[in-house]
């Protein structure tokens, strides 16, 4: 037999919808690479092996009922441990969490085990979802397949990771600041960050609530869209979720195209501090755009040489107040209770120990930014100068129907080399985080990979909100012609593990 | 405690004017919680009804309440406030046990209505207004019960027990402007307002309001400035103050005390304290070091409330008719004096005396008995008025009884107690006890004639003109008959058939 995970979701769940393979089959199959490869990649935190393989004989069983299966019934999917799953620990890569078994489902849970997806396992991440690297998980490093020595971005690495190794078909990242765009650019894989209120956050741990967005990673556009449309939709769990239609993202990614689209070029993303190879592969995307019948237009986006400074504000400031919850008094870690100790030492000694560095640095700045005779300097401002990239992006959407760039300024980064520069670490989200601030739809697709290291990289698409489906026209047209130049998937370049 | 050396009340205010300012949290009757769906009954078992949402688990997230938004609007409105077009929940950080997520979901510089007032009366009928300065929607939090320490707060406690069923219940905190020119009646206009909120809370519906249990609780904020003066002078926050009674005694000590301070050239803290139930006295709180920061910051997960216009409107045209007009109207309907309407008030009566009447009874007759007989009750087993187990439409029907000469007021007063004691209805009640006025003239006849027999001395002063000496041949009658004659037609009988004029 073919190896099974080396197909497509969508080319999975045919096989498993024809009787082809069974979906046990298809789970063993990736169980037994997760077994072979994840010493080496540690993209999981957490296997569920038997929880797997019940979701695989269900989706066997209704087959042989007769009953109709979903378009990814039977694909195994790793999610990051982000998400709240009922019976089954919840660490969002912190020692805080560790121990804790949540009582409910996230709503993106359900949707998946109602739409038949196999879950495998929680995958590794930034602890918080905090990094751009996956180097501040409290469970250790994941490592980019392309290159073990080598960051597999974050926060999401651990998904972005187990879909280049071909461990899972299917993966779920959550983006704040880059964090499903970024480690997609990274690993040559896809990843797309919905319209903010797109999929449901209820049951995703909060990390900024007015950035966090859910969003699907794949190996491919259309298995993102597939995966898209079964998470996306109005959840009223969450208030903050869009009560409108799905955009028809999978329609889209069955027919690319950019032929007679305005596509625009943000001047603001380019100059310094980026990579050659990176820019080098960005001007070959926006060459072939033109070249599939797309008018490619410069223009200019003044704020959002701001936005960085103004995500490590709001980001920060949001974060000091949603993790005021783990003190240790009611789930998870506790350190220190003896008996002797009041509450506010134990809950003192439990944080001390829980958050690492960089969660630690940012609860402070978070707690100063917010704090009484800073708040409008700082809060205050970042939020204007949200209100400005917003409407640099009206502006220009007035003018296109999506804008691209490079996802990140630079390839995977060698493991250790940002830890101890934040800054350096941050700048990995330059590109990024404009869209988080406005709420925009972007996707992160490979365009190749970069001469000097034979690294990927990515393009990045962004559409206006609620417009996801636009990022999966474009992005279909993009990978078949890539592709078709290239002769082959760029994944089948990686190193074999 | 610490003993605080008092001015007398006439000496304070002879220096100085309070200055008040009043927070009141009133829970709201919405049957689920403001962020989830979990149940707000009360008496069920400890963290029995909480969820992901109410307990602040990781992922969870809150929506808003569309009753709790509704009951807010009805509050603002009744409360003659501007209704926001659009506002912002706002979190509150700060760290307690009993608040899952460490910060409070409340609303800060945008509250659902602002810039009102409400009219009270305080005694004598005198019309007071008091500003109000805003009412906003918040939670409540849990409830913390600290084991070990003296005197039950967390300082010093050896362990405490949380118990989430109150967190995330409806609060809406209604805040006045200061409170000025009151002058010595200021610690009468604070319970007079508190009381008024109170029956407009309940009027409206959105709240049973009682303070007893919590679903209203008063903080008393209170400074002095001296005659004259324009600056307001620091104020202390005497918090949870949880009787109309008690809010009165908490401002009158505070204006006591404070005038001592600075009678004897201190200065008064800002500080938080507590009230004595025991002793009508306030104590500091635990000193804080800095001021608290809460980091207020607009609410991401909950999107903003934008009530429309046509919805506010609809929303006046259900209010109501507002608690002091009706008062007034009822007043005048049952031609009593403000005094006595204010007995009614404080005893808890209005509702029933209307419902009394409502079923048939006249006022007078549905008002004694209400404000005597079962109020009497009511205080002798203290409970409310509203608990005895006696519905107005059984008072109206004794009323009736009594109105067509079934029953006297001693049968009734028996019926009465027969329906408090779970006899049943008051003509089963009659039936079983056997209670009717004797009105067989035949054997009222036979009883008058055996008393006139037995009572010759007497029956003879009558006929020689002391009809007062009538008085003994009645009472020899109802004892014959077990107090059941109509002692009226009794006395008619007697002196007819001596042969005298009434």
């Amino acid at each position: 037999m073919a190896d099974l995970t080396k197909f497509t979701a969508s080319g999975i769940a045919e096989k498993i919808a024809s009787g082809e393979v069974t979906a046990v089959e298809v789970t063993e199959a990736h169980l037994a690479r997760i077994e072979a490869v994840d010493e080496k990649v540690h993209a999981f935190l957490h296997v569920d092996r038997e929880g797997a393989l019940a979701q695989a004989r269900a989706v066997d069983d209704k087959r042989a009922r007769g009953e109709e299966l979903g378009p990814l019934a039977g694909v195994p999917l790793a999610l990051k441990d982000i998400f709240t799953t009922k019976g089954i620990p919840t660490t969002v890569g912190s020692k805080i969490l560790e121990g804790w078994i949540p009582p409910y489902d996230a709503t993106l849970v359900t949707r998946l085990k109602d739409a038949d997806v196999v879950i495998l396992g929680k995958t590794n991440m930034d602890e918080f979802a905090m990094g751009s690297s996956t180097e501040n998980s409290a469970y250790g490093p994941t490592n980019n397949p392309w290159d073990l020595t080598r960051i597999p971005g974050g926060s999401g690495g651990g998904s972005s990771a187990s879909l280049a190794s071909f461990q899972a078909a299917l993966a779920i990242g959550t983006d704040t600041g880059g964090s499903i765009r970024q480690p997609a650019a990274v690993t040559g894989t896809v990843g797309v960050k919905p319209t903010y209120g797109g999929v449901s956050r209820y049951g995703m741990v909060a990390f900024s609530s007015s950035l966090d967005q859910g969003g699907p990673c794949a190996r491919t556009v259309l298995d993102a869209a597939l995966l898209h449309e079964v998470i996306a939709g109005h959840d009223p769990l969450d208030s903050t979720s869009i009560d409108a239609p799905v955009p028809p993202v999978v329609e889209a990614a069955r027919n690319g195209s950019v032929r007679g689209m305005r596509i625009g070029v943000v001047k603001e993303f380019s100059g310094e501090g980026y990579q050659a190879g990176v820019v080098q592969r960005f001007n070959e995307s926006v060459e072939l755009l033109r070249e599939l019948g797309a008018e490619v237009v410069e223009l200019s986006c003044p704020s959002f040489d701001k936005a960085l400074a103004a995500y490590y504000l709001i980001a920060p400031s949001e974060c000091s107040s949603n993790l005021a919850r783990f003190d240790g008094l009611r789930y998870g870690l506790r350190v220190g209770d003896d008996g002797s100790r009041s509450a506010e030492d134990v809950t003192a000694l439990t944080r001390a120990e829980g958050f690492g560095a960089e969660v630690k640095r940012r609860i402070m700045l978070g707690t100063y930014a917010l704090s009484s005779g800073y708040y409008d300097a700082y809060y205050g401002s970042a939020q204007k100068v949200r209100t400005l990239i917003t409407q640099d992006f009206q502006r220009a959407f007035e003018q296109v129907d999506v804008l691209v760039s490079p996802t990140t300024p630079t390839t995977a980064f060698p493991i250790g080399e940002r830890v101890d520069d934040p800054m350096a670490m941050y700048l990995a989200d330059l590109c990024t985080i404009p869209a988080n601030l406005a709420g925009n739809a972007a996707m992160s697709l490979p365009c190749g990979l970069a001469p000097e290291d034979g690294l990927p990289v990515g393009l990045q698409i962004i559409a206006p909100a609620l417009a996801d489906d636009r990022l999966y026209k474009v992005g279909a047209a993009v990978e078949a012609a890539f592709v078709d130049k290239w002769g082959h998937p760029l994944l089948e370049e990686a190193q074999s593990l | 405690m610490t003993v605080t050396e008092l001015v007398s009340y006439e000496d304070a205010l002879a220096v100085y004017d309070p200055v008040m300012g009043l927070e009141v949290h009133v829970e709201l009757g919405t049957t689920t919680k403001m962020f989830c769906g979990c149940s707000t009954a009360l008496g069920a078992e400890a963290n029995a009804q909480t969820c992901p949402t109410c307990l602040g688990l990781p992922g969870s997230l809150p929506v808003v309440n569309e009753t709790g938004v509704e009951s807010a609007i009805k509050i603002g409105l009744a409360l003659n406030c501007e209704i926001a077009e659009w506002c912002r929940f706002a979190r509150k950080n700060y760290f307690y046990p009993d608040m899952p997520k460490n910060f409070q979901t409340s609303q800060y510089d945008e509250p659902i209505a602002f810039n009102g007032y409400l009219d009270v009366e305080i005694d004598g009928g005198e019309v007071f207004r008091v500003e109000i300065e805003r009412a906003h929607m918040e939670e409540d939090t849990g409830k913390s019960t600290h084991i070990g320490g003296a005197t039950g707060r967390i300082h010093g406690a050896q362990h405490s027990l949380l118990d989430y069923n109150r967190a995330g219940i409806p609060l809406i905190e209604i805040v006045t402007k200061p409170i000025e020119g009151a002058g010595d009646r200021a610690p009468e206009v604070a319970k007079a307002y508190v009381a008024e909120l109170r029956e407009l809370i309940k009027a409206l519906g959105v709240s049973e309001a009682r303070m007893e249990m919590g679903q209203m609780r008063c903080d008393v904020n209170l400074s002095l400035r001296p005659h004259g003066a324009d600056k307001f002078g620091t104020r202390s926050e005497t918090k949870n103050v949880n009787s109309l009674r008690s809010v009165e005694r908490a401002a009158r000590f505070e204006v006591q005390r404070q005038a001592a301070v600075l009678g004897g050239g201190g200065t008064v803290i800002q500080e938080t304290r507590h009230f004595h139930e025991e002793d009508g006295s306030t104590t500091p709180g635990r000193v804080k070091e800095e001021a608290e920061d809460y980091r207020y910051f607009p609410e991401p997960d909950l999107v903003p409330v934008a009530p429309s216009r046509e919805w506010v409107e609809e929303l006046r045209g259900t209010l109501p008719e507002l608690p002091r007009v009706r008062r007034t109207r009822l007043r005048e309907e049952w031609g009593i004096s403000a005094h006595e309407m204010q007995s009614v008030l404080n005893a808890g009566a209005i509702d029933l005396i209307t419902a009394t009447i409502d079923a048939g009874a006249d006022a007078a007759s549905a008002r004694k008995w209400w404000m005597g007989e079962l109020a009497r009750r009511a205080n002798e087993d203290g409970v409310d008025l509203a608990s005895l187990p006696i519905t107005p439409v059984q008072v109206a029907r004794v009323c009736a009884l009594v109105a067509e000469g079934s029953l006297n007021d001693k049968l009734a007063r028996q019926v009465i107690e027969g329906v408090l004691a779970g006899e049943g209805d008051p003509d089963a009640v009659v039936q079983a006890r056997g209670l009717q006025v004797v009105s067989d003239e035949g054997a009222l006849g036979a009883a008058v004639d055996e008393a006139i027999a037995g009572n010759a001395a007497i029956a003879d002063k009558i006929r020689g003109g002391k009809v007062a000496a009538a008085g003994a041949l009645v009472g020899a009658v109802m004892k014959a008959t077990r107090g059941q004659a109509d002692a009226a037609r009794v006395r008619e009988l007697i002196l007819e058939k001596l042969g005298v004029q009434g």
